[in-house]
């Protein structure tokens, strides 16, 4: 098995009274990808998010290609260059053109001159497709679009591991092909992925491993054909049977 | 005289006015020195305090909040009173225009804080986490990303409380700054006739009408494409 990239163990997160999740551990090789499911609030989307210290876990440890995300020496601002993340909501900057929007990270945290930092970015928006696209805002590109640029911002910065927080849940039926069109396209570049979504067909001829989450533990994990056709608990087929009936 | 003729002969008396353009003048002057000094000052300190403010020190917070509430609910007439005629006990002694510049700066600075703070709250949190998510620091996130969108949301509110507060140059009078409002009124005592307040007022417009436009400019050239 290829070297982890991602090597998360024993991770707790709170807030307040809400034990959101409760001890879970999760091991990403490289190359692989990896696909979340399990109901809402279940923990899936804070497990992301604790993956780039987004939300500060309470407890457990996580190492992302060799670095300790939760060591106070760790420079987190340097660590997050490694880990792209896409977010349900795009959250494109709305005052930038695409172009701007991928190239801001590239100028400020990756040092790179501007005339450097176009080319690159004109390169990732080109992979998502978007290249005649560079100069438009958000506001003017539709929603597939918009999270295709979310996407090309990351991969600009070219990261050891990306985390897909239900990348096309925000998007009409129709828009939905052309983003996991391009989720595709990186996976078979070789790009390491942590998806959460409820797109199942994608997870299904995509994915290396399913892992079902209910409240905050990972109740089980494994191939997408053995946990789709032949979960091994109750949950996860209730779960399964859930989503397949529409 | 008919009525007519008697109005323009009390209100707008060729001979008065001719006389007391000079002080008039003078007194633009000094309006447009306190102006700028209370909108750079005002606004700078506004924008630093709402910067400090979102780092999220919560005691200084709390040191903030009371100081911008305070400005804000005070009269300004009674603050510009207090700094000239309470402050020498302190063995301070600011001068008039001195004291209206600073006390119209805090207030300004209160209000311009309060709609900092709104603008840059307002923006959601999803920016902040994208920003973050690819590697910048706090501070790059807050001048890159945020600010940009917050100021563009801040300035209608903002152009109308600047103009507002900068309006109140005029109680600089009661602390005899000779600014337009002071000139005219000692004009008016001078000469019996009350035509220097009108080519006050006239000066009051001139000066404050390029400012709403200015402010209405600035709001089309941020506004980005939809």
């Amino acid at each position: 098995m290829a070297a982890a990239i991602v090597e998360a163990r024993g991770l707790h997160k709170h807030f307040g009274a809400l034990h959101v999740l409760k001890g879970v551990d999760l091991d990403v090789a490289e190359r692989e990808l990896v696909f979340v499911i399990g109901p809402s609030g279940s923990g899936k989307s804070t497990l992301l998010r604790c993956l780039n210290r987004l939300e500060e876990p309470s407890a457990g440890s996580i190492m992302v290609d060799g670095i300790n995300l939760l060591d106070p020496r760790t420079d987190i601002n340097h660590a997050r260059q490694r880990i792209g993340m896409v977010f349900q909501s795009f959250n494109l900057y709305p005052h930038m053109t695409a172009l701007g929007n991928v190239t801001l990270a590239l100028r400020k945290v990756a040092g790179k001159s501007r005339g450097e930092a176009d080319a690159i970015g004109r390169q990732a928006l080109e992979r998502v497709g978007l290249g005649d696209r560079a100069g438009h805002t958000p506001g003017q590109l539709s929603g597939g679009q918009q999270q295709r640029v979310a996407i090309a911002r990351s991969i600009a910065l070219e990261p050891r591991v990306m985390l897909f927080d239900e990348p096309t849940s925000a998007l009409d039926p129709e828009l939905v092909g052309s983003v996991l069109g391009v989720m595709r396209d990186l996976r078979d570049s070789g790009m390491t992925m942590v998806v959460v979504s409820h797109e199942m067909g994608f997870a299904r001829n995509a994915a290396d491993r399913v892992l079902f989450m209910d409240e905050g533990v990972v109740v089980e994990q494994g191939p997408p054909a053995a946990i789709f056709e032949n979960p091994s608990h109750d949950r996860t087929r209730a779960f399964i049977s859930q989503i397949q009936r529409h | 005289m008919s009525k007519w003729e008697k109005f323009l002969d009390t209100f707008f008396n060729a001979r008065v006015m001719e006389k007391y353009l000079p002080d008039i003048l003078s007194g633009v002057l000094v309006t447009i020195e306190l102006a700028v000094l209370i909108v750079i000052s005002g606004l700078v300190a506004g924008l630093a305090l709402a910067l400090v403010r979102s780092l999220g020190l919560r005691p200084l917070n709390w040191l903030i909040i009371f100081v911008v509430d305070l400005f804000r609910s005070l009269p300004p007439l009674v603050i510009i009173v207090l700094m000239y005629f309470g402050l020498p006990a302190a063995d301070v002694s600011p001068s008039g225009f001195v004291s209206t510049w600073i006390s119209l700066a805090l207030v300004l600075m209160s209000f311009s804080e309060e709609i900092f703070w709104a603008g840059i709250t307002s923006i959601p949190k999803g920016q902040w986490e994208a920003a973050r998510s690819t590697g910048l620091s706090f501070g790059q996130t807050l001048i890159n990303v945020i600010l940009p969108q917050a100021l563009r949301l801040t300035i209608p509110p903002l152009t109308n409380r600047t103009i507002a507060i900068t309006k109140g140059t005029a109680l600089g009078t009661v602390v005899a700054v000779t600014e337009i409002l002071g000139q005219a009124s000692s004009a008016v005592s001078n000469s019996y006739n009350p035509s220097p307040l009108m080519m006050g007022a006239a000066a009051y417009i001139v000066l404050f009408l390029p400012v709403v436009v200015i402010g209405r400019w600035i709001e089309t050239k941020f506004a980005w494409k939809r």
